[in-house]
């Protein structure tokens, strides 16, 4: 069956697929979330240690998640993948900076003879959590604002713009959308740390940590705001049969109305994650990260493929229109999406064994006494 | 194709890839050969119930710990490198270059976090069973994820299962088991992984020396020993064939390589493989100058490493610049002149396409179709150009043969004295331990270079030089980032080999 899909499904299919992937690696950025709640929801050691080695059991999950995003970008869109990295070089090379710094900490920060000491690699984690989120929020923006490349006929990129790729952080609808993901990862972060921690010994920080939920959505939502209500009115980029790219009004809203689906992800999502931020916040319950996860999913997803169906270029150049790419010309070829697609049927037993392995391992939530015997 | 070679930006962007990719392998190694031996620790004491086994599977997986973070670290940047500093190489083989990169993601990377975890923090939390399924499944997850990302390496040592698309101007992939079960993919993975085993053996018996010269954790030390010797030992023929057949297939596809590790400038029959020599640094292709300041030489076995034939012809490096008409091998300078037809004739068609001049783009396709193999060759200036560092390659060639051929000596010596309940007494046999795992690592990194280097200037063998693999960067940003990450990995490498000697001096726990 997967033998006789054509090029533009498989093309369709695999930017679903790397929009799922995609979309798991916002949800799972409650791990940078709750790297940057630690300076205010852990006021002692021990409440220190409870948060860290309950993110530390799960970071190189968001990590492995970011890789294969990565990855799966590389094998189905190499000419993204050699547009956007070769040409936005500093935004791209400073996001994987922080993540090179978030990778050590939670081994580094308590072991003796660290070099840089404990405080040094909190600020890591805090840099990866803010910085890094930001950053990549304001590069996932530029899949609607467009971005500052011209392609040659051979398809050798040139940046117009010294700042490469940085400049993306200069515009307000990609700022915006950063640090949506910077306040939603700081939600997300406390519903999961509400759920995985066993806050006997320190009921102070579950208080804290529901008030940090709340106060964080709260901060999100003007900047949520203006991210969909920009996205309604804004203009976007299309492309038509001939591949000609051009501008039109209101080409998001025209993406959502063409596929009802969407706004229904959209709203959906956005019901979730209010419901898993009241249900923390306003209640005891511990189960918010369940629909906050998913709600955040579900608006990820919807986020990404919203810039590329419909016949959207899903990178748009400002620079130069007709360099812009759409999942039609920026593709692999038929066989390789084709064999790709055949190992893709691992995934639902990778999310499995992940999703057994998380169960097993959370069924106990993490105890005081447990940070202390064997902790990171 | 592409104007304005930059070599400035292209060689500092040479740079910062080798030195991720040696940062990254002074950790990935140990990872790759350690979490085997951890799983079969575990599995003895799930087995026997011995406490002792548990406490050396902790002790030796506290170490595997810190190594294995700085290891992602900088394993994220060399896969993003392609895409910053190598675009063009992402774009024109991104089409089979990328697929394993995305299986890697799936099937190995993902078995590697998962159970990390549980082997790390799930002591207390699942059965001793499921824990040490899970010790396995991160050893399974670390070795195929360098299965993967070796094939990946294999196919730019030796294309093969593509074709080039005149129309999209790129390579794509035709047959992804080709890609898969090349023989030089395979050849890397084997050689590679046992060469990372033996490592891991000697990292154990590297510590656990300097523990029995101090007197401390005796028991521990010496059942480390054992099953690392033996594990040591095994991996060593491993070593030995694997390498051998890694030499096979560089004759094969590469034998520029081959001219340059072993100093072959003129080729010959019943060429003899150099055991010890020094290079003349005056020595340029083409001359008539001794290659070699001294050598010992062992006859007619290059040829038989070669060929499988001892009397079999060997290209030197001379015969594959200049031609050598008598063994049909075509000069570096001719493919260039048919290189730079094709590329024409590429142009020629893209813009006959373009135009709608369907006679012209017919005609220039025949042309490129009877030149292409050679199109890489016609982004060259020189035929000199085809030949890598020679001494760099040469020199790690014999360092990386030279320890590989003492390590098993070394496994063999403290598994004979182990056995014989001797090795306290045997001082000097625990002072040359010690620095076993140092020199492992060195013959690790060299094995590398003479892959990496040897290789020169292809970033795709014989179809993409690196000049024409890069990104439209300055050579001052890639700069700036070299020294970023240089400063970076370094000071965490620093902070790694505290953590980790401070970790080994206080030892297991429980002991």
């Amino acid at each position: 069956m997967i033998g006789s899909l054509d090029t533009t499904t498989l093309q369709h299919l695999w930017w679903l697929l790397c929009s799922v992937v995609g979309a798991l690696f916002i949800f799972l950025t409650f791990v940078q979330g709750g790297q940057t709640l630690l300076w205010q929801v852990a006021k002692s050691d021990l409440e220190k240690s409870l948060v860290i080695n309950s993110l530390g059991r799960k970071w190189e999950l968001t990590f492995t998640t970011l890789v294969l995003f990565g990855g799966a970008l590389f094998a189905a869109f190499p000419k993204f993948y050699a547009t956007s990295f070769g040409g936005a070089y500093w935004v791209w090379v400073l996001i994987l900076f922080t993540f090179i710094v978030q990778a050590v900490s939670y081994e580094y920060r308590k072991k003796e003879n660290n070099l840089l000491g404990e405080k040094v690699y909190e600020l890591f984690l805090f840099i990866n959590g803010s910085v890094g989120i930001l950053l990549i929020g304001a590069a996932v923006g530029t899949f609607f604002t467009g971005s500052n490349f011209v392609l040659s006929g051979y398809n050798f990129v040139t940046w117009t713009h010294p700042l490469r790729g940085l400049e993306a952080a200069f515009s307000l609808f990609n700022l915006s959308l950063g640090l949506f993901l910077v306040f939603n990862a700081r939600t997300i972060g406390s519903m999961y740390l509400i759920n995985n921690i066993d806050f006997s010994a320190t009921p102070e920080l579950e208080t804290r940590l529901r008030n940090a939920c709340w106060t964080s959505f709260l901060c999100s939502l003007p900047f949520l705001g203006y991210v969909l209500v920009s996205l309604l009115l804004m203009k976007g980029y299309t492309v038509d049969g001939n591949g000609v790219v051009s501008m039109v009004s209101r080409k998001y809203l025209a993406n959502l109305l063409a596929n009802p689906w969407l706004l229904g992800l959209l709203a959906a999502g956005l019901v979730l994650v209010i419901s898993g931020v009241l249900s923390t916040a306003k209640t005891s319950k511990t189960g918010g990260i369940w629909m906050g996860g998913l709600g955040t999913v579900l608006v990820g997803l919807t986020v990404l493929l919203l810039p590329a169906y419909n016949n959207t270029p899903f990178y748009p150049s400002k620079a130069d229109l007709q360099s812009s790419l759409t999942i039609a010309n920026a593709s692999s070829s038929h066989y390789t999406l084709t064999a790709m697609t055949y190992v893709a049927i691992a995934i639902p037993f990778v999310l499995a064994y992940v999703a057994y392995v998380w169960w097993a391992m959370d069924r106990t939530k993490l105890t005081a006494d447990e940070v202390q015997s064997e902790a990171y | 194709m592409i104007e304005n070679f930059d070599m400035s930006m292209v060689n500092w962007a040479r740079a910062q890839f080798a030195l991720t990719a040696m940062y990254h392998w002074i950790f990935v190694p140990l990872t790759l050969g350690i979490t085997w031996i951890i799983a079969f620790y575990e599995t003895l004491y799930v087995k026997t119930g011995n406490e002792h086994w548990k406490h050396i599977t902790k002790f030796w997986a506290k170490l595997f710990g810190i190594n294995f973070a700085i290891g992602v670290a900088t394993g994220i940047i060399m896969e993003f490198e392609f895409g910053t500093n190598w675009s063009n190489y992402s774009w024109m083989v991104g089409d089979i270059f990328g697929a394993p990169l995305a299986i890697e993601g799936i099937i190995a990377f993902f078995l590697e976090a998962t159970f990390f975890a549980v082997m790390f923090f799930g002591w207390n939390r699942v059965s001793k069973r499921f824990h040490l399924f899970s010790t396995w499944m991160v050893a399974l997850g670390s070795n195929l994820s360098a299965m993967w990302i070796l094939v990946a390496n294999g196919w730019m040592q030796f294309p093969t299962g593509m074709a080039f698309n005149p129309d999209t101007a790129r390579f794509e992939m035709q047959n992804i088991m080709e890609v898969i079960l090349s023989p030089v993919a395979v050849s890397k993975f084997t050689h590679t992984t046992s060469s990372s085993m033996l490592l891991a053996s000697l990292f154990i018996i590297s510590i656990s020396s300097w523990f029995l010269l101090r007197g401390r954790h005796i028991e521990m030390a010496k059942r480390s020993i054992i099953v690392a010797a033996v594990f040591g030992l095994i991996t060593s023929a491993v070593v030995g064939f694997t390498g051998d057949e890694a030499a096979y297939e560089d004759a094969q596809h590469q034998p520029m390589k081959l001219a340059a590790f072993e100093g072959l400038y003129k080729g010959e029959k019943n060429a003899g493989i150099v055991a010890i020599g020094m290079l003349n640094s005056d020595k340029k292709p083409g001359d008539d100058q001794k290659p070699f300041n001294f050598q010992i030489r062992i006859p007619a076995l290059l040829s038989l490493l070669a060929n499988r034939s001892p009397g079999s012809f060997v290209p030197g490096i001379d015969d594959l610049v200049y031609g050598n008409e008598e063994y049909n091998i075509m000069g570096a300078g001719e493919k260039i002149e048919r290189g730079k037809i094709a590329l024409s004739a590429l142009d020629t068609y893209k813009k006959a396409k373009k135009e709608g001049n369907g006679d012209m783009a017919a005609a220039a396709l025949a042309s490129f179709n009877e030149n292409q193999e050679y199109m890489g060759y016609g982004f060259l200036e020189k035929p000199e150009d085809i030949v890598p560092p020679v001494a760099t390659t040469f020199y790690s060639f014999h360092i990386m043969v030279a320890l590989g051929t003492l390590f098993p000596l070394v496994c063999l010596a403290f598994l004979y004295f182990t056995m014989k309940d001797q090795l306290l007494n045997k001082r000097w046999l625990l002072a040359a331990g010690v620095p076993m795992f140092f020199l492992a690592m060195i013959a690790s990194q060299a094995g590398w270079v003479v892959a990496e280097v040897g290789r020169q200037p292809w970033a795709i063998q014989g179809l993409l030089p690196v000049s024409v693999a890069r990104s439209n960067l300055t050579a001052g940003t890639v700069q700036t980032t070299f020294f970023m990450f240089a400063i970076l990995f370094t000071i965490l490498l620093f902070a790694e080999v505290r953590i980790m000697t401070k970790q080994i001096s206080i030892g297991p726990e429980g002991e």
